[in-house]
């Protein structure tokens, strides 16, 4: 399935294999791990990338400070940490150094990547073992795990054939090579997939409550109306004056919440434990969806407007 | 003021609701003329049949019996001769009310040109004869300002230049002046009947207002839904 959406654990040599293949311009392990750091009086959540610098897996860009210079002890974060560059935390044992912020690194769950080389991540690895495994370490008992790592990231020379390679990798029996595509793939379908259909419940929810709600406020607002309706009806209009009149109600209630609730999700997404990507399709789905749910809403209004009897704007 | 044209003609009307023990005969072969130019009080204790007739001769509830003729064209003879009653009503009658009813989210002047733009005027022109109304009934520097912001008296002249906007002949007012004080109120009676012959027009006032009753040319008696002459 791929390292990102199960554990995975191959050699650290595998890497050597790979950038000896065809087509492979350079290759480089990396490992990963969810820690829980304490950091500001507060426990942070982290996912913890082991990476080669000089080699692929990285963090991408840099957005503040630099990259990992030497090969201990420092670390870069991303942003949605909290951290910032020059601070120091602690992980496992040791003082890391922030010296450089990126944004937009996380797992699948939405929990912020800092990276750090291979090396430190190891050690940190064996520090958070269970104690059981430590005791077996201290008696000198080689631990298995002691030279793995969990993928190795290749970036293909321009012009090799990404299929070809990853053909041949997948021979080398317990091995699995994944281009980046399928990778996305991967995580959109299973690491993802769960997430989507929870949110996806909550929204169904959310959104037959709000049909609910905007028809009974059109429903009370025409109530609230009937007299003026009667007059209406007294003076001479015709129904469709006052359909419209309900309707154009419900839709300017329908834009304004829309409007209202577009504004509000684009100032606290941000602050949002998980990313949310807002894409301008969504606010047009949701646009069309607010549409059907006024008009549908507007059905109650109007039928208690036709009944109204205009002989009741003439009290006496 | 007998001389002017017929323009409400009611004859034998009679009106029941229910039946059996439940019966209640609001009104009971009422005879009525109302001419051109003539501001007339339908008077009575409560119950006698006031609202019923008003609304008979509105067109908005259907007598059981007899025949309604308005502006020379017979609107009821057992049952009504014109389907849409609402275009009936927005072509011959205008409606003032208690309270002045304007609505809430409209502009004085737009209050007014709501029945002509319902009456298939254009805007421009609905505009202008909305502002030249309200200028003639001394609240056009009210134009823009929303119901809720104009005065009573001002309402209720807002309210008079949207029952007179079509140019009805016949006007229905349902206690006109019970939410002014005694100056407001004989000013809106001096009013409606200076529209009354300036527009060729008859105005059926229902009141209470004994304040008033010096101000019509006639006062209509109302008892167990007969009329007694006064
Ligand atoms: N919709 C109705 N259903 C039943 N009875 C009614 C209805 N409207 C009026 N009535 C009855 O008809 C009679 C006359 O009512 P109305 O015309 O309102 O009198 P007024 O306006 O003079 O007080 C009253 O007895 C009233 O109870
Ligand atoms: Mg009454």
């Amino acid at each position: 399935m791929g390292p990102f959406a199960e554990a995975s654990n191959i050699p650290l040599t595998t890497r050597d294999a790979v950038a000896r293949m065809p087509g492979v311009a350079e290759a480089g392990a990396i490992n990963f791990q969810n820690i829980e750091a304490a950091h500001a009086g507060a426990s942070l959540r982290l996912y913890v990338i082991g990476y080669e610098p000089e080699h692929p897996g990285g963090p991408q860009r840099i957005a503040e400070g630099r990259g990992i210079g030497t090969s201990h002890f420092e670390l870069v974060a991303d942003r949605k940490t909290g951290l910032l560059t020059g601070e120091t935390i602690r992980l496992g044992r040791n003082r890391f150094v922030v010296v450089g912020l990126v944004e937009g690194a996380m797992n699948a769950g939405g929990d912020p990547a800092v990276y750090v080389t291979l090396s430190d991540a190891m050690a940190l690895q064996t520090e958070l073992d269970p104690a059981a495994q430590r005791v077996q370490a201290a008696r000198g008992v080689v631990s298995v795990k002691s030279a793995s790592v969990a993928a190795v990231i290749a970036r293909m020379a321009p012009g090799a054939d990404v299929d070809l390679l990853a053909a041949t990798v997948r021979q080398w029996k317990h091995l699995a090579a994944l281009t980046q595509a399928e990778q996305e793939e991967i995580l959109l379908s299973s690491v993802v997939d769960l997430a989507r259909r929870q949110i996806g419940l909550f929204l169904g929810i959310l959104l037959s409550v709000s049909a609910v709600v905007i028809a009974l406020i059109i429903y009370t607002m025409t109530m609230e109306k009937l007299k003026q309706i009667a007059t209406l009806k007294l003076i001479g209009a015709p129904d469709r004056t006052i359909v419209a009149l309900i309707v154009q109600q419900a839709l300017i209630l329908g834009a304004s919440g829309w409007g209202i609730g577009l504004v509000l999700i684009l100032t606290v997404k941000d602050y949002f434990p998980r990313r949310v990507v807002l894409e301008p399709f969504n606010a047009m789905v949701l646009a069309g969806i607010i549409f059907a749910v006024c008009i549908a809403a507007s059905g109650l209004g109007v039928r208690a407007a036709m009944k109204v009897d205009p002989a009741t704007a003439l009290g006496s | 003021m007998t001389d002017g044209e017929i323009l409400i003609d009611v004859k034998g009307v009679a009106k029941h609701f229910g039946d059996g023990e439940t019966r209640v005969d609001a009104l009971r072969d009422v005879d009525l003329q109302v001419r051109a130019g003539e501001v007339i009080a339908l008077l009575g204790p409560s119950g006698s049949g006031k609202t019923t007739l008003l609304n008979v001769i509105g067109c908005i509830l259907a007598p059981s019996a007899g025949k309604v003729t308005l502006d020379g064209e017979t609107v009821f003879d057992g049952q009504w001769l014109r389907r849409d009653l609402r275009r009936l009503r927005l072509d011959k009658i205008g409606f003032i009310f208690q309270t002045h009813n304007l609505l809430p989210f409209l502009t004085a002047e737009e209050n007014v040109a709501v029945v002509l733009d319902l009456a298939g005027w254009s805007v421009e022109k609905g505009r202008a004869r909305a502002g030249d109304l309200l200028g003639y009934l001394e609240v056009d520097h009210r134009a823009a300002a929303k119901p809720a912001l104009l005065s009573g008296g001002e309402a209720q002249r807002v309210a008079i230049a949207r029952a007179l906007a079509n140019r009805p002949r016949i006007i229905l007012a349902d206690e006109p002046t019970a939410a002014l004080d005694g100056k407001r109120a004989g000013l809106v009676m001096d009013l409606l009947r200076k529209l009354a012959v300036e527009q060729e027009a008859c105005i059926v006032t229902v009141t209470h207002d004994e304040k008033i009753f010096d101000r019509f040319d006639r006062l209509v008696h109302l008892r167990d839904g007969r009329l007694a002459d006064a």
